[in-house]
């Protein structure tokens, strides 16, 4: 029988994934091995990690990788992609880290077009410190530290990252994709793809926003999350494309 | 070699340039902001990159992605900026990062004053950042010397692939003086660099697990954590051996002052003086002071030197915690401080010595 589907050299054989049970990061990872591969272009890119439960496949990813203090990923990647252009250079951040510590770094990146490619994990909690309120914790969602859910008059409302950067002039190509189903998880591949193509075309800062679950920090199992996730996430986070250029 | 007269600011951005470093970043603060405006005129000439950070945050972690790239990179600010770098500095020399940076430091604490100060001693020698790492720190006193600590700054960074300090102050910063620059290295050697950091940079890799690059400034495994903090260990031991120290009329003085930077330039002309006036004074001044030079006080005669006079720009005395190590007792220790911008003045220096001469 002919073998169709084998897993991404990308990620190392005898490891054993650090993610929960039903956790889309593994999915997301995944898809960035694959499209690397596809592309050629293994032997060429580095990722800086952002500080939370995306750094947990560092030990197993198979290419370069980093690590840059919590929220710094896009300044980090700033300084990678400037110093040498031909290495394809991505982040990978939560939304703790790249909407809420990280912000600054975010918007200056992505202000000034800067020619690299971000990934960015929307789960709507701080997930690797135990489900804490992220700045796109929905309103009425309970966290550790929103006990009662996220009161709109105390903590305000869920930011909506794709939009704020579409406010700026200089971004390329801002995205919202999820991975809740087989169509969106394809959708979401053609949009990493994309980002990375941007940058190798010089086209400048491209950002894929992935609309994910936390089914450990949410209370809930896997299958529970997806329904979450189509009935609360994407009513509060549109999917689709917010800017193309 | 061509002497010129330069800005200390601009001397180091200079220094840093002809040492190969090809990437700065940096943010504004006085009393340092001719380094990153130097460097946006400078970089492009060189086929360098500049960047003005958002913040002294953001630049400090452009160096941490520039220089896992194994190109020379290199960015400034004055002491409450450096306070915002502490993280960014931690985290290059946890994943053995190499760069430089240096303070031109202002007093403090807080927003403090724009005006020199030596108050960031303690910071720059025993923690600039969390977790206990070290690092080699530079104290320039002249012009010159900030050009020639910078250049080698960065061959020590790369002899150990580790963050290293050039800890000026405001007057070193602001000062014009005649200066000799050093050699440019050409874009050959700095290829050369380059190439020679291939295997650890994140430039990307063969696809190959064990050979991939993985900059980490951390560790999932606490064993593996202690491993690194005990090579880390031993390299910040064989530092002793690169401690540098100027001994100026120390064999037969009655008096011996200790200082660095700035303040040990101006008590040095305070012992001039009083060699010409009679009085028997010396002078130690560390000029690296992490590693500090504790040996050069193991060579004073103690049955001649009545007293040490730790002179620094700082109150609470700080530099004066390492000048009690050296010492070990076998004399007693005065002080002349200032602090908050105001510079050491000779007078006061003189004044101290000849408490002492009297006491
Ligand atoms: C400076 C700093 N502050 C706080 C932390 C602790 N911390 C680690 S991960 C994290 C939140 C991560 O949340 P998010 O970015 O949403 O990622 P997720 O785990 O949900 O994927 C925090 C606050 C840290 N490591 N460093
Ligand atoms: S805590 Fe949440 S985000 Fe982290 S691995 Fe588990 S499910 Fe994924
Ligand atoms: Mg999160």
């Amino acid at each position: 029988m002919e073998k169709i589907y084998t897993r991404t050299k990308t990620i190392q054989e005898d490891k054993v994934s650090g993610f929960c049970p039903g956790c889309m990061h593994s999915t997301v990872i995944k898809l960035i091995g694959e499209v690397i591969e596809e592309m050629g272009m293994v032997d060429k890119t580095a990722a800086v990690l952002g500080i939370g439960c995306c750094g947990l496949h560092m030990d197993y990813m198979a290419y370069d990788n980093t690590t840059a203090p919590h929220g710094r990923a896009c300044a980090v990647a700033t300084g990678m992609k400037r110093a040498n252009p031909n290495t394809l250079v991505y982040t990978y951040q939560g939304d703790g880290d790249l909407a809420s510590i990280g912000l600054a770094e975010t918007m200056s990146a992505a202000n000034r077009g800067e020619n690299i490619s971000v990934i960015f994990i929307n789960n709507g909690i701080y997930g690797m410190t135990g489900g804490q309120m992220a700045p796109t914790t929905l309103i009425g969602m309970k966290a550790s530290t929103a006990p009662k859910g996220r009161i709109a008059e105390e903590h305000g409302y869920p930011m909506h990252m794709c939009e704020i950067l579409n406010q700026l002039t200089a971004p390329a190509y801002l995205v919202r994709t999820s991975c809740n189903t087989p169509a969106n998880v394809n959708k979401t591949k053609e949009a990493i793809r994309k980002a990375f193509q941007n940058q190798l075309d010089g086209k400048g800062f491209s950002m894929v926003e992935i609309v994910t679950g936390c089914p450990t920090n949410w209370g809930m199992d896997a299958l529970a999350s997806l329904d979450y996730i189509e009935e609360k996430m994407l009513p509060e986070f549109p999917l689709g494309v917010i800017r193309d250029r | 070699m061509a002497r010129v007269f330069m800005k200390g600011t601009e001397a180091v951005a200079e220094a840093a340039v002809r040492a190969g470093c090809r990437f700065f970043a940096g943010y504004p603060i006085t009393p340092q902001n001719e380094v990153p405006e130097y460097f946006a005129r400078r970089m492009p000439e060189v086929d360098g990159v500049f960047v003005q950070g958002e913040s002294e945050v953001a630049s400090i972690n452009m160096v941490y992605g520039a220089a896992s790239m194994g190109v020379r990179s290199m960015t400034s600010s004055s002491s409450p900026g450096i306070s915002l770098k502490s993280e960014g500095i931690s985290y290059c020399a946890a994943a053995r990062i190499p760069m430089v940076y240096a303070n031109f430091a202002r007093g403090g604490p807080g927003v403090g004053s724009i005006q020199p100060a030596q108050q960031d001693y303690f910071q720059a020698t025993k923690a600039s950042g969390n977790g206990g790492f070290q690092m080699m720190v530079f104290a320039p006193s002249t012009v010159q010397e900030a050009v020639d600590m910078t250049y080698r700054a960065f061959d020590y960074a790369d002899r150990d692939r580790n963050p290293v300090l050039i800890l000026a102050d405001g007057v070193i910063g602001t000062m014009m003086e005649p200066v000799e620059l050093p050699e440019m290295k050409s874009d050959e050697e700095i290829a050369a660099m380059k190439a020679a950091k291939g295997s650890w940079a994140c430039v990307g890799h063969e696809l190959d697990y064990a050979h991939r690059s993985w900059i980490q400034p951390g560790q999932w495994s606490t064993a593996r954590m202690q491993e690194v903090n005990e090579e880390a260990d031993a390299l910040y031991r064989s530092w002793e051996k690169d401690a540098q120290a100027e001994e100026y009329m120390v064999g037969d003085a009655e008096v011996i002052i200790a200082s660095y930077g700035i303040s040990a330039r101006i008590a040095k002309s305070a012992v001039n003086v009083l060699r010409a006036q009679g009085v028997k004074a010396g002078l130690i001044r560390a000029v690296t002071v992490n590693p500090f030079p504790y040996k050069a006080f193991d060579r004073i005669n103690y049955d001649k030197c009545k007293a040490i006079l730790d002179v620094e720009m700082s109150i609470p005395a700080q530099f004066v915690e390492d000048v009690k190590v050296g010492v070990k007792e076998r004399c007693p220790i005065k002080t002349c401080l200032c602090s908050g911008g105001n510079i050491m003045s000779r007078e006061a220096v003189l004044a101290a010595v000849k408490k002492i001469m009297e006491g």
